[in-house]
C-alpha cells in the first residue's frame, strides 16, 4: 500500500485552509483524451464543529411538480437498482454510503454537497459541476455508465439534491460534509488485524466473502468486494476513506464503536480484495501506468496479495463499455 | 510501493467465527419433544397474542438455527424468562435441534413483497420501519434495513418481525430495554432498542402485528381497481 497518506490528511488539512484545491495532492491527471473523468477526488476536510443544519422532512414535501421531481430523485437515491442494466452494473445504491437517504452528517450528506459545487479544481484547471460529481459516483461506486447532464435521472436527483439542501448557505463547507477525518493510524493498517475484525464485527451482514444478503431481488447488505461492489476507481477503494466512513457509520446502528486502529485495520482489510477494474486502465497501456497515474494515494490497487497482484486483468464487472 | 503486512490466518479466523450450533435437527423426533409446547405455542405453532399479559411467540416457519439460538439463551441465561426457561430447560442439544426443526418446517413464514416502494411519511410505523429515525442523533436505522423488505426476515440471524404478535414484539424491545433479553449478537439490537420511544415501541409493534394483512388489502383493493 501507498503511504503517501498520513501527509495526505495533515496536508488535506492545511490545503482547505489556505484554499488550495486538495487535488493537487490527491492524484487527479486528466485520461489521455484530455476528458476529466476523476470525479472520486477526495473531498477535502470537512470544518470542525457541531453540526446544526436539519434537512426538511418528506411530510412537508409539496404536492406539486418539484415535489414529484423531488419524489422521483429520492426514489433514485436509495434504490438505484431501478437503473440496473442502464446506468448501474454493480448491486449498489446511492443509499449504501450515503446514509439516511443521503441526509445523515459525516456520512457524505447531499446537503452538505449541494452547495459546495460547481467548485474549482486546480488539477484539471476547470470548473467542475455537481452533475460531474454525481456522474462520477455512477462511474466508480455504481460501476456504471453515468447518466448525461441534463437526463431526467440527474435533474431528479439534483432535485432532491436542492430539497435537501433547503436553507442550507450557498458556497460554504458545512459541519458535518464528508466522512469525519480519523487521525493517523496509531499502527501501520494491517490487512491480518483487520481480518479479525471483519469476522467478528462485519461478516454478521456482509458474509465472510464479502458478497452481502438479499432477499428476493432486493439487496439488503450490500457485498463490499467482488463483481458487485464498487470499482477500483470509487473513492471507497481508499484506504482512508473507507476508515472514516466505517468508524462514523459501520457497524450498522453502532456508529463509533470501533477503535480508530480497527477501522483503518478493517479498512485495509475490505480494500485488499479483487473488484471489477478500474475504468480508466481501458484508456491506459498497462496496469502499472494506471497505477502511476491515477493511484497515488492510500490503496492496494496494482499491490500484490496472497501473490495475486490485485487489478490485473480486465474483469471491469458486469459494465459492458467496450474497450477502447 | 509498499506493500503491508500480507494474509496469512484470515480462512482459518473465518471458519472459527460461524456458530458452533450446526447440530443436524429431525422433525419428526421435534414432534415429540413439542407436545409440551401446544399449551402455549398452539398446535399450529402459532401463538397467541395476549393483550396485556404474556404473548406467546409464533414458531411456525421461523429459520431453525435462529429458533436453536433462542432456545439455547433460554438455557444460558443470556435471555431470561421465567415462563419459557423451564421448557428450555428440559431439552438437550439435540432436542433443541429437533424441536427447531420441526417448527422451521411446520409452515412458511409469510413471504411478503420485496420491491422498493417510497415510505409513506405520514405513517408513523411505516417510517421508522422503512427509513428509520436518524434526526437528532437517535440513529435507529430502520428496522428493515437487518430484518429484511417488509420485516420477513434476512437469513439465519435476523428474525422475521411481519406476522408476529404485537404484545411479543413490544415484550422483546422492553425486554433489551430493561436489560432481561442480552442475547443479541453483537448488540446489534439492545442499542436501537434503548433509542426507542414507548410511543415507537407501541407503533412499530402493531405495524408489524398487522403487515401481512394490511399488505394484502391493499393489494386487493388495487386489484379490484384494476378489475373497474
Ligand atoms: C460505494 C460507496 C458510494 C456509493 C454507492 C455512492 N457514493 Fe457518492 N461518494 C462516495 C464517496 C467515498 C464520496 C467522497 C467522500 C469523501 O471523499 O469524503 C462520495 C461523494 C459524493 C458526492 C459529493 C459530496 C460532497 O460533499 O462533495 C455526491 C454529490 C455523491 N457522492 C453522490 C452520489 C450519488 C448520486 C450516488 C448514486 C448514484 C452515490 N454518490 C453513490 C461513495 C459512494
Ligand atoms: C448489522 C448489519 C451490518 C454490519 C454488522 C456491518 N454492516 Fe456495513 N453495511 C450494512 C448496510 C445495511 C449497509 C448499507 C447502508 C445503507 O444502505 O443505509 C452497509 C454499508 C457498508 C459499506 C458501504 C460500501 C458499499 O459498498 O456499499 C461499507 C464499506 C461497510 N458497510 C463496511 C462494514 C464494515 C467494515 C463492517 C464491520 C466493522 C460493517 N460494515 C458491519 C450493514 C452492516
Ligand atoms: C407456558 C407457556 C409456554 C410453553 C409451554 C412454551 N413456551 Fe416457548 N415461549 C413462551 C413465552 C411467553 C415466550 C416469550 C418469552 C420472552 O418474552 O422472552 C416463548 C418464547 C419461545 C421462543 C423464542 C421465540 C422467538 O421468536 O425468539 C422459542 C424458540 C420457544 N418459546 C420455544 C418453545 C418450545 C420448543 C417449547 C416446548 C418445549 C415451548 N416454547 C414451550 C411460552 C411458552
Ligand atoms: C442493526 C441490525 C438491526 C436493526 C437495525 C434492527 N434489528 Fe431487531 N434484531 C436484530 C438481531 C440481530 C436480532 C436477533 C437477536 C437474537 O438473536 O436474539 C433482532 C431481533 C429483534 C426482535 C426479536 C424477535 C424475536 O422473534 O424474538 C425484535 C422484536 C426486533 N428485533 C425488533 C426490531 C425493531 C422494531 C427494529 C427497528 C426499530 C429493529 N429490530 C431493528 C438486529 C437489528
Amino acid at each position: 500500500m501507498k503511504l503517501r497518506n498520513p501527509h495526505l490528511l495533515t496536508a488535506a488539512a492545511l490545503m482547505s485552509a489556505l484554499t488550495i484545491s486538495p487535488a493537487l495532492v490527491a492524484q487527479d491527471a486528466a485520461s489521455s483524451d484530455g476528458e476529466e473523468r476523476d470525479y472520486q477526488i477526495q473531498l477535502p476536510a470537512p470544518p470542525e464543529g457541531e453540526v446544526t443544519f436539519q434537512p426538511p422532512h418528506e411530510r412537508d414535501l409539496p404536492d406539486n411538480q418539484y415535489g414529484d421531481m423531488v419524489r422521483k430523485g429520492r426514489d433514485l437515491f436509495i434504490n438505484t437498482q431501478s437503473l440496473r442494466g442502464k446506468h448501474v452494473f454493480n448491486d449498489q445504491n446511492c443509499v449504501n454510503c450515503h446514509l439516511d437517504a443521503g441526509r445523515l452528517a459525516h456520512s457524505a450528506p447531499m446537503w452538505a454537497a449541494f452547495g459546495v459545487y460547481p467548485a474549482y479544481r486546480g488539477k484539471n484547471d476547470k470548473v467542475n459541476t455537481l452533475t460531474d460529481r454525481m456522474q462520477g459516483c455512477f462511474t466508480y461506486s455504481m460501476n456504471g455508465v453515468p447518466p448525461e447532464a441534463g437526463s431526467e435521472e440527474i435533474v431528479a436527483l439534483e432535485t432532491y439534491l436542492h430539497w435537501l439542501s433547503t436553507g442550507a448557505p450557498i458556497n460554504e463547507s458545512l459541519p458535518g460534509r464528508s466522512y469525519p477525518t480519523l487521525s493517523e493510524a496509531e499502527q501501520e493498517p494491517d490487512i491480518t488485524r483487520g481480518a479479525e475484525v471483519y469476522a467478528a464485527q462485519c461478516a454478521i451482514c456482509h458474509e465472510d466473502d464479502g458478497s452481502g444478503q438479499q432477499v428476493g431481488e432486493r439487496w439488503v447488505f450490500p457485498p463490499l468486494w467482488g463483481d458487485g461492489a464498487f470499482n477500483w476507481g470509487a473513492g471507497m477503494h481508499r484506504v482512508n476513506t473507507a476508515a472514516n466512513f466505517i468508524k462514523a457509520n459501520m457497524p450498522l446502528g453502532k456508529p463509533y464503536s470501533l477503535t480508530d486502529q480497527q477501522a483503518w485495520d478493517v479498512a485495509a482489510f475490505v480494500n485488499s480484495h479483487e473488484r471489477p477494474q478500474d475504468p480508466r486502465r481501458r484508456t491506459m497501456e498497462s496496469l502499472d501506468e494506471t497505477v502511476d497515474i491515477y493511484h497515488n494515494h492510500m490503496g492496494f490497487y496494482g499491490d500484490e496479495i496472497n501473490g495475486e497482484r490485485l487489478g490485473e486483468g480486465d474483469n471491469y464487472g458486469e459494465n459492458p463499455t467496450p474497450s477502447e | 510501493m509498499i506493500t503491508i503486512s500480507k494474509v496469512g490466518g484470515i480462512a482459518l479466523l473465518l471458519a472459527a467465527a460461524t456458530p458452533a450450533l450446526a447440530q443436524q435437527g429431525d422433525a419428526e423426533r421435534g414432534g415429540t419433544s413439542a407436545v409440551v409446547c401446544v399449551a402455549c405455542h398452539q398446535a399450529d405453532g402459532m401463538g397467541m397474542n395476549i393483550p396485556g399479559g404474556e404473548s406467546w411467540p409464533r414458531l411456525a416457519g421461523m429459520n431453525a438455527d435462529y429458533l436453536a439460538k433462542q432456545l439455547h439463551d433460554f438455557k444460558s441465561g443470556d435471555r431470561e424468562n421465567m415462563t419459557m426457561m423451564p421448557f428450555a430447560n428440559m431439552l438437550s442439544d439435540q432436542q433443541i435441534a429437533d424441536v427447531a426443526a420441526y417448527y422451521a418446517e411446520m409452515a412458511s413464514w409469510p413471504e411478503l413483497p420485496t420491491a422498493y416502494h417510497a415510505a409513506d411519511p405520514n405513517k408513523e410505523g411505516e417510517w421508522l420501519a422503512e427509513r428509520g429515525d436518524w434526526e437528532d442523533s437517535t440513529f435507529i436505522p430502520a428496522c428493515n434495513q437487518c430484518h429484511g423488505p417488509n420485516g420477513q426476515g434476512v437469513g439465519t440471524t435476523f428474525p422475521p418481525l411481519a406476522g408476529q404478535h404485537a404484545g411479543y414484539i413490544k415484550n422483546q424491545l422492553n425486554a433489551w430495554r430493561e436489560g432481561t433479553r442480552h442475547n443479541d449478537p453483537n448488540e446489534l439490537m439492545v442499542g436501537i432498542a434503548k433509542r426507542l420511544s414507548d410511543e415507537q415501541v407501541e407503533l412499530i409493534a402493531e405495524y408489524y402485528a398487522e403487515l401481512p394483512e394490511s399488505l394484502a388489502a391493499a393489494d386487493a383493493q388495487e386489484q379490484q381497481e384494476d378489475a373497474k
